[in-house]
């Protein structure tokens, strides 16, 4: 498990337009990189980032090595109803990983 | 000092530099325009983007390709039947033309997204937009970067 950063707003009117912000650690190693030894250095990237409200797909990405280390990620969602949002970053050396945050919608 | 260890010295020299100059070389070679063009025809299936609609923010001039932040807005009232499908970025220069691809619908609300990007040189960047109703639309910004990513690591 790595670190992960997620701001989700915790409550939402009906309807509200949210804007959901994730940061994850990892090195997206891009595979173009020699290291110390002077050897490329095998690519090791996040390659698909899904966001899931109460297991219906909101949002997809996929990533490339042109995206930074440390992938940030901000997207939006219009809510309707509470319920939990299911976040998965999933990459090369069978990286996978999931996170859940409740939103409780008035 | 015994002369003969003179030309041996020479030679490791000069196959130091060799090596350096093959080290120069075999950098993996930059997307080209044409790499990023079929980049972009896949994205679209063929289908030439418009421009309009999109914005593309990035700072103009970047200090430090390692990590350069990047907006994409498109306009688009997100509706069922009026709304944006997919959003993709690509460049010109890095060792490959893609950046990031995501997939939205109706249930975005907005059409916006941002992230972290990797240059590996002064470059342009391209955003583009799939429609519901099957257009591509586009937006462009040239990067002037002075520190790269990939080559410093």
């Amino acid at each position: 498990m790595v670190r992960t950063l997620l701001r989700v707003p915790a409550t939402a009117r009906s309807g509200e337009v949210i804007e959901i912000r994730t940061l994850i650690a990892h090195p997206m190693e891009t595979g173009f990189r020699p290291g110390a030894d002077g050897t490329v250095q095998p690519r090791d990237i996040i390659r698909r980032f899904t966001c899931r409200f109460n297991n219906r797909e909101v949002f997809a990405a996929e990533l490339h090595p042109a995206v930074a280390a440390n992938p940030y990620l901000t997207f939006t969602l219009r809510v309707e109803e509470s319920g939990i949002l299911a976040f998965t970053w999933e990459g090369d050396n069978g990286f996978s990983q999931t996170e859940t945050r409740p939103i409780a919608v008035a | 000092m015994s002369s003969p260890s003179w030309p041996r010295c020479a030679t490791d020299r000069r196959a130091m530099l060799g090596g350096l100059l093959a080290l120069s070389l075999v950098r993996p070679a930059g997307a080209t325009p044409e790499a990023l063009a079929a980049a972009m025809r896949e994205f679209t299936g063929g289908a030439a983007p418009l421009p309009g609609g999109v914005t593309l923010d990035i700072p103009p001039l970047v200090e430090n390709g390692n990590a350069v932040p990047v907006g994409v807005e498109v306009e688009s009232p997100m509706t069922e039947a009026d709304h944006v499908r997919a959003i993709a970025l690509f460049n010109e220069r890095n060792p490959l033309p893609n950046v990031i691809t995501a997939r939205l619908g109706p249930w975005s609300g907005a059409a916006r997204l941002s992230t972290r990007i990797r240059l590996a040189t002064s470059q342009r960047l391209i955003a583009v937009a799939a429609l519901s109703d099957g257009s591509y639309r586009m937006a462009e910004q040239q990067v002037v970067v002075t520190l790269a990513a990939c080559i410093e690591g």
